[in-house]
């Protein structure tokens, strides 16, 4: 079978980040980008599919050339091979999807697995808009996911407010992989070496044939407010009075 | 200062980083009740490639470069010691003898094993009779038809309860002083050599460092690396590279102390204040800065004009040098703005201060370094 796992660089997330100036985005300057930890979910459970039922895993990304890096990581995770649709511009998700659904029509996978969002601007909407350009089942905030033994079905369990849902889509289908779906592999020194020789195929967005035009603006990030310092209280009724009076929690 | 590194060990490092992060640090605290790294971390870091570092690509192994392997270093010093000792003791002494010197016949047999961490490997040089003063051991190696039988002890040394091969330097002919010195691949089990128990030390809980004895112990003659008589000049050759990851390791461990440092500085309160706005605290964490960014300037300058195959003993002891004795400082000052909890154990403070203290010993004193640097720069007229 082959599986096709879209993928995003991020900037580390244990780094702290600044806003731009002008407020439009994020200072990229000397930050340290990994990748998107949702997305590495999405790898590792690619690669057990292909473990368990054969195939091939392909990856894709659609950013600038520096994503090479974060690209080459998937690969030394264990996908077989790269594709990399070149942009130098920010696009919004829905210029995203129509990237990937055209990358999806020259590969036909069985599978589409991704990660449910990327750390960085917590969109959560790629997947979902690729399902509907693509008219394909979708099914998001995978903790498990399991395929039929012809391959033609996936029972996949979903993290919903306060419980689990299970439910069956027909593949090829959109999955999106949540935080418990998998702990990831790591891409180790033999990985990293062998996929010294996979292929990353570079396609550069204007062939594509798509409109990137956006259809959100972002206009403005605001950090979140500073947090006040603690205090001490002397007593268990100062305490009371407080969370009474000035927390407004009693 | 820029880094320069090749794709696959930025890669790499940032798979150190997590693994730092998520597998290492969290046991690190239990690591250093139990004295002993777990098993299936050792596992871990094998199947992770840690132990091939720096075994050429051709034996099996990934030839990072002198760069590479610092930056690994570095990520990996901001944990608990013991774990990148074992990887450090292995890329920075154990092999470097064989990648340099080693014949093709050896390194077919060797290499590959070590690469994927099979074998660990460990470099014994001291004695009880002599650390510094290198060309002073005792230990002797004569030749017997096809074999040389080995007799003597060797003192504190790294891995050697987990190593399977080492290097070991034994004196071939006294006359000859520096140039009677060679070194020997000598495996565990050989007949004739047995490793001590463990040392109780100061600190590096989690390593062990032992004695061995060589009693008539028969090596192949076709376990000579480099030659006979050239086991001095390849011994410094093997510590030139090791005291510059120990260097590294030292620097991470220093940028940990900084960022905890300041941690602290900024959510302790006294006198109504967070002591990060007193001026004496914040003269702490500048000065501790300012010796970090001379430190990374020092160590990774070393390490480019290594890649590009020059021989500088003397910046390196520099570097080593200059990293030991303020990582040192840093882990004090580190101490005292943590005031009472940084004595405690429930805080790693006190364990870094141990630990670091080490780094101005093992692999050539701070005198030592001192003496490689001065001799340099009294023969070339002051150049540095
Ligand atoms: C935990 C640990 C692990 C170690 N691991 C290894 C290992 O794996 N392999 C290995 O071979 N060795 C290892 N060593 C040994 C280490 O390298 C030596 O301890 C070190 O080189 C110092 O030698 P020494 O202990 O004999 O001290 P000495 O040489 O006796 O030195 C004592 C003091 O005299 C000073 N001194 C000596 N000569 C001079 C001089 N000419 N000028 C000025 N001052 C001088 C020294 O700087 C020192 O302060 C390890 C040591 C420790 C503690």
């Amino acid at each position: 079978m082959k599986i096709l796992v879209p993928v995003k660089q991020v900037p580390n997330p244990d780094e702290k980040v600044k806003i731009k100036k002008d407020g439009s985005g994020i200072e990229l300057e000397g930050v340290k980008m990994v990748l998107n930890p949702f997305c590495e979910i999405a790898v590792e459970e690619a690669l057990r599919m292909k473990e368990k039922h054969g195939g091939e895993v392909v990856v894709v990304t659609v950013a600038g050339k520096d994503a090479e890096l974060q690209v080459r990581t998937a690969l030394a995770m264990g996908a077989d091979r790269a594709i990399l649709v070149e942009t130098n511009e920010e696009l919004d998700p829905a210029a995203i999807a129509s990237a990937l659904a055209k990358v999806y029509e020259m590969e036909s996978p069985d599978v589409v697995i991704m990660g449910k969002q990327a750390v960085d601007d917590d969109s959560n909407q790629v997947g979902q808009i690729l399902a509907a350009k693509l008219s394909l089942p979708q099914a998001t905030f995978a903790s498990k996911v399991e395929l039929s033994e012809d391959l033609k079905k996936a029972t996949v369990t979903r993290e919903v407010d306060g419980g689990l849902e299970t439910i069956e889509v027909e593949l090829p289908a959109i999955i999106t992989a949540d935080l418990r779906l998998n702990e990831p592999r790591y891409a180790s020194l033999p990985g990293i070496m062998r996929a010294k020789k996979k292929e990353m195929k570079v396609i550069p967005i204007s062939e594509l044939g798509i409109d990137t035009a956006p259809k959100v603006k972002v206009l403005k990030l605001e950090p979140p407010k500073e947090r006040a310092g603690g205090v001490i209280v002397g007593s268990v009724q100062e305490l009371v009075e407080k969370l009474k009076n000035e927390a407004k929690v009693l | 200062m820029r880094i320069v590194l090749k794709r696959e060990e930025e890669i790499f490092i940032q798979t150190v980083r997590k693994f730092v992060k998520t597998e290492l640090e969290p046991i690190s605290a239990q690591v250093e009740e139990e004295d002993r790294i777990p098993e299936e971390i050792i596992s871990k870091m094998r199947q992770l490639g840690l132990f091939g570092m720096s075994v050429p690509e051709e034996y099996g192994g990934f030839g990072f470069s002198v760069t590479g392997q610092c930056a690994v270093m570095e990520e990996m010093g901001r944990t608990n010691a013991c774990f990148r000792t074992i990887i450090s003791t292995n890329n920075g002494i154990g092999v470097t003898g064989l990648v340099l010197a080693g014949t093709p016949e050896q390194k077919e047999k060797y290499l590959p094993k070590i690469a994927t961490g099979e074998y660990i490997t460990a470099f014994a040089l001291t004695e009880p009779g002599a650390g510094s003063d290198a060309a002073g051991i005792k230990t002797s190696a004569v030749r017997a038809g096809d074999n040389y039988v080995l007799n003597g002890t060797k003192q504190f040394i790294t891995n050697a309860d987990v190593a399977s091969l080492f290097s070991v330097i034994a004196v071939t002919d006294r006359e000859k002083k520096h140039d009677g010195l060679t070194m020997f691949l000598v495996e565990r089990g050989t007949p004739g050599f047995t490793v001590g128990p463990p040392e109780k030390k100061m600190g590096l809980r989690g390593s062990h460092t032992c004695e061995l004895f060589f009693d008539d112990c028969r090596v192949p003659a076709g376990n000579v690396v480099g030659g006979e008589g050239k086991g001095f000049r390849l011994a410094m050759e093997v510590l030139d590279k090791g005291r510059l990851i120990i260097a590294a390791s030292a620097l991470g461990a220093a940028r940990k102390l900084l960022e905890m440092m300041v941690e602290h500085a900024n959510q302790r309160v006294a006198f109504g204040k967070p002591i990060g706005s007193f001026q004496a605290i914040q003269w702490m964490i500048a000065d501790s800065a300012v010796e970090i960014y001379a430190m990374e300037n020092m160590i990774y300058s070393a390490a480019a004009e290594m890649d590009e195959g020059k021989k500088i003993p003397h910046r390196v002891a520099m570097a080593k040098l200059f990293a030991t004795e303020k990582a040192c400082e840093i882990a004090d000052r580190a101490l005292q703005v943590h005031g009472g909890m940084g004595y405690m154990k429930d805080l790693p403070v006190e364990r870094f201060y141990r630990d670091l203290r080490l780094t101005r010993i093992y692999e050539g004193t701070s005198e030592i370094q001192r003496l490689i640097i001065a001799r340099h720069c009294l023969k070339k007229g002051g150049e540095c």
